[in-house]
């Protein structure tokens, strides 16, 4: 028996000119966990919606077609009578989680249906052990983290006991060990209590290994709806952006893609091309023209001794934290003596844990927060582009929030966006509007831009996009994020934050291999070897690999 | 200010105990006019704030409350004609027309202004120290929407509070000529009604549409729950006592009569007792 059923489902939002779902039909049977793939605005949210109820009863619009879930049908059934079967979780924790207490917040959607209070209090009780939150539920939900918060939502989504569970972008907020922690209790939810599950992600490599089926849509058709592997297999000829990165290693190599780590190593293995420990490593090509990081002067400082009597010269720095430490007012240390120099020109990731400090440092970089010690020192103005970009978008039309030159400067044609209003721009637009605004008119430039998760929510061509343009301003460039293939793409440096202090700076390279959550797919394929970060530098790596085993063949 | 689970007897005390708690304390704050007892009410709520470990927001909640008191006090001051004792004579003030400070105004005024300063600490209190999930159970078989708008309430407002301050920090980071106040509450205001629309969505979701009358809740009663229950009585029952006893009178006009002897002493001194007893019991407290 299906848990839902769409039937040429169409589906345009009130105002909206295009349809965000076009003639959808699907079937998604019990205790299946599903994955829907696609880009931004391709109907992903609109499909979970419709699941909801929330489409047409909430948003209004234009609905044809019929949808099913557990025999109701959605143009009957309103989204309350509906969530006796259906679990949501949206996207933004903060906003969903409506009650004060985490019991409470898990307790009210079984008091909405007027359960007695034994079965109120178990379902509490074995929600809360289910998703390790019983230490939290006596706790406000105003002191809960990101991803408490997430966990507690989606504690109250489960709560009910639903037979189907949709969740929009789970893991966007959350730093890879929580993310990977959610994606695990997923797949153990599904597999202990037959729970269907649909989830729409972008970062798919995260998720892709657990699934069962990937849905992938494109302007709201379902253009291949798949198992994981014939999915891969699809995206590499059809949809390379829908392509996890270690698939892009295999399919560069000659492999036939599939999903998660562990199958790509077997694939890999199975041809021969997989490293052994002891493999001797490719010889790393001459960089062109290195940064002048300060990785790079740290270590030719090392080696070349200033002469007796002469003070070695060091440029100036774009920015410059000095033992800085930021102490809350009966609260915890969120800095711990932080030093952390930026050359002009350089590009650097701040990578940790969610609460690890990264925000705090790009705030004081910015000079939003002042130091209880240490003191900052910038060669200029320091932008600052913090995690929202729509709390930068005040004015009516896009041309009275940025000069001309600075939208050019961002990639966004000033004759086709000057007169539109702001927030009629995509996430990704949004994103280079407020990345214009921080970085001003020129007169004023900017020697050190920060940007504070800047992809959040973005698929994979709008990230390719923003790191081509970080990767074209002239200034110091430091990005707090969680996102280590968009690292790999942009960063020359990666500084590593936890409880407040860096414990590991350095190239890119060799933090991104070192590890297993702060490193990239192709990274953790072949186990750091080569130095690979990219599926171009994993593939460039493997043909080395292939070169050596031919020749000692011949 | 938000309400934030501490080891405290109030917090350990069922939301209706606290709410009659709180309630008592308010109602004999607005019922008696006797500054020395008013002044008992006022260090009774305080001790309960100290007590319930909200101390700070109490002080808070006094230092927001103290101009309002000060200007209650000025207000009738200028416009009271009653008063015997003139001490300042300002002559014809427009508006005003002829205007002498009283000392009897004036003092009744200062009354009126702590008495305001009293109720808003003890609104301090309650909405530190009393669940308002805890609250809403309570009256949602009354009124179910009524008790979920007042919780969402409480909820919203450090959400919103955090949200007006990445706003102005956003604003912070624009390099050149500020934006101007209209168009950041244009701004703060469609950013308020993106977070009501959010919560509206996830409330649909979680079955608040076709919400049931709940059913009555049963927990069995701790003992701080009946120590705060017995005080609010207790207090109810003393300035029930002290209005038809007289045992603490006070007039302001025409001239100034407020006796302060042993009896008024003893009243309010009870008053406090009654009011911060439930705090000496501290067993059972931590969650």
């Amino acid at each position: 028996m299906n848990v839902i059923e769409l039937d040429s489902v169409s589906y345009t939002y009130p105002g909206g000119g295009a349809p965000a779902l076009r003639d959808v039909t699907l079937e998604i049977p019990h205790g299946q966990l599903v994955v829907v793939a696609g880009a931004s605005g391709s109907g992903k949210s609109t499909l979970l919606r419709a699941a909801g109820g929330l489409v047409p009863h909430f948003h209004g619009g234009t609905f044809a077609g019929r949808v099913t879930v557990v025999g109701l049908d959605t143009r009957e059934h309103g989204p309350g009578e509906l969530s006796r079967a259906v679990g949501t979780l949206f996207q933004d924790p903060e906003t969903q989680v409506v009650m004060g207490t985490v019991r409470a917040e898990l307790a009210f959607p079984l008091e909405n249906r007027g359960e007695p209070q034994a079965v109120v209090a178990r379902a509490v009780e074995e929600v809360s052990l289910a998703l390790r939150i019983s230490h939290l539920l006596d706790r406000s939900t105003d002191e809960l983290s990101g991803g408490e918060l997430q966990r507690v939502a989606l504690g109250a989504a489960l709560a009910g006991g639903p037979q189907l569970v949709v969740l929009d972008e789970p893991t966007s907020q959350l730093d890879p060990v929580a993310g990977d922690e959610l994606i695990g209790l997923l797949r153990r939810l599904n597999e202990d209590f037959d729970t269907a599950i649909v989830l729409c992600e972008h970062r798919l490599e995260r998720c892709l290994s657990a699934a069962d089926r990937v849905i992938a849509l494109d302007h709201g058709r379902v253009v291949r709806d798949a198992p994981p592997d014939e999915f891969l297999e699809w995206a590499a000829r059809m949809a390379p952006a829908l392509q996890t990165p270690g698939a892009r290693l295999l399919s560069t190599v000659g492999v036939q893609p599939v999903p998660g780590v562990k199958r790509a190593r077997a694939a890999l293995r199975e041809r021969g091309l997989l490293p052994g420990p002891g493999h001797p490593e490719p010889e790393p090509e001459p960089a062109a023209a290195p940064t002048p990081g300060w990785a790079t002067l740290r270590a030719s400082l090392g080696r070349v001794q200033p002469k007796p009597g002469r003070r070695a010269r060091t440029p100036p720095a774009a920015l410059e934290l000095q033992g800085v430490w930021h102490e809350l007012r009966s609260g915890p240390v969120i800095l711990r003596e932080v030093s952390l120099r930026l050359e002009p020109g350089e590009r650097v990731a701040l990578m940790g844990r969610n609460g690890a400090g990264k925000s705090t440092l790009l705030r004081h970089a910015a000079g939003l927060s002042t130091p209880t010690r240490g003191q900052v020192l910038s060669a200029g103005r320091v932008a600052l582009l913090l995690q929202n970009p729509n709390d930068y978008l005040v004015h009516e039309l896009v041309a009275q929030e940025a000069p001309a030159h600075a939208l050019e400067r961002v990639g966004l044609d000033p004759a086709a966006f000057a007169q539109r209003h702001p927030r009629e721009l995509s996430g990704g637009e949004r994103q280079r509007l407020a990345l214009a605004i921080v970085l001003g008119d020129g007169t004023a430039g900017a020697a050190t831009v920060c940007l504070d998760e800047p992809t959040r929510g973005m698929d994979r061509d709008c990230k390719d996009d923003l790191a081509a343009l970080l990767s074209g301003l002239d200034a110091a460039v430091l990005v707090a994020t969680h996102d280590p293939e968009f690292v790999a793409a942009f960063a020359d440096r990666v500084v590593l934050l936890a409880d407040g202090r860096p414990i590991a700076d350095g190239p890119a390279r060799d933090v991104l291999t070192g590890g297993s959550y702060f490193a990239t797919e192709t990274a953790r394929i072949l186990g750091g070897w080569g130095g690979a970060l990219t599926p171009a530098e994993g593939a460039a790596a493997l043909e080395h690999v292939r070169a050596a085993a031919e020749e000692a063949i011949v | 200010m938000s309400y934030r689970r501490r080891a405290s007897p109030l917090h350990s005390a069922r939301a209706g105990a606290g709410c009659a708690y709180c309630l008592a304390l308010a109602l004999a704050a607005l019922v008696l006019s006797n500054p020395v007892a008013l002044a008992a009410i006022a260090i009774a709520v305080f001790g309960a704030g100290i007590g319930a470990g909200v101390g700070r927001e109490l002080r808070r909640a006094a230092l927001f409350a103290l101009p309002l008191a000060l200007t209650i006090m000025l207000v009738n001051a200028l416009v009271s004609r009653n008063g015997l004792t003139v001490i300042i004579r300002l002559g014809d003030l427009p508006l005003l027309g002829h205007t002498d400070v009283t000392l009897e105004a004036t003092v009744y005024g200062a009354i009126l202004g702590l008495r305001a300063m009293a109720m808003i600490m003890c609104g301090a209190l309650y909405t530190a120290a009393v669940d308002p999930d805890q609250v809403l159970r309570l009256f949602r078989r009354v009124s179910f929407r009524s008790a979920l708008s007042a919780s969402l309430a409480t909820r919203m407002v450090p959400v919103l509070i955090r949200d007006s301050k990445r706003l102005a920090d956003a604003q912070r980071c624009r390099p050149g000529r500020p934006p101007s106040r209209l168009a950041l509450m244009r701004a703060a205001s469609s950013g308020v009604l993106d977070r009501a629309l959010d919560v509206a969505a996830a409330l649909e979701v979680r079955g608040y549409g076709c919400a049931r009358p709940p059913q009555r809740w049963r927990t069995p009663y701790s003992r701080h729950d009946l120590h705060f229950a017995a005080s609010a009585i207790a207090v109810i029952a003393l300035v029930v006592t002290i209005r038809i006893g007289g045992l603490a009178p006070f007039a302001a006009y025409p001239s100034l009569h407020s006796p302060a002897g042993a009896g008024v002493l003893a009243v309010s001194a009870a008053l406090v007792l009654c009011a911060l007893a439930p705090f000496a019991d501290r067993r059972g407290i931590a969650r």
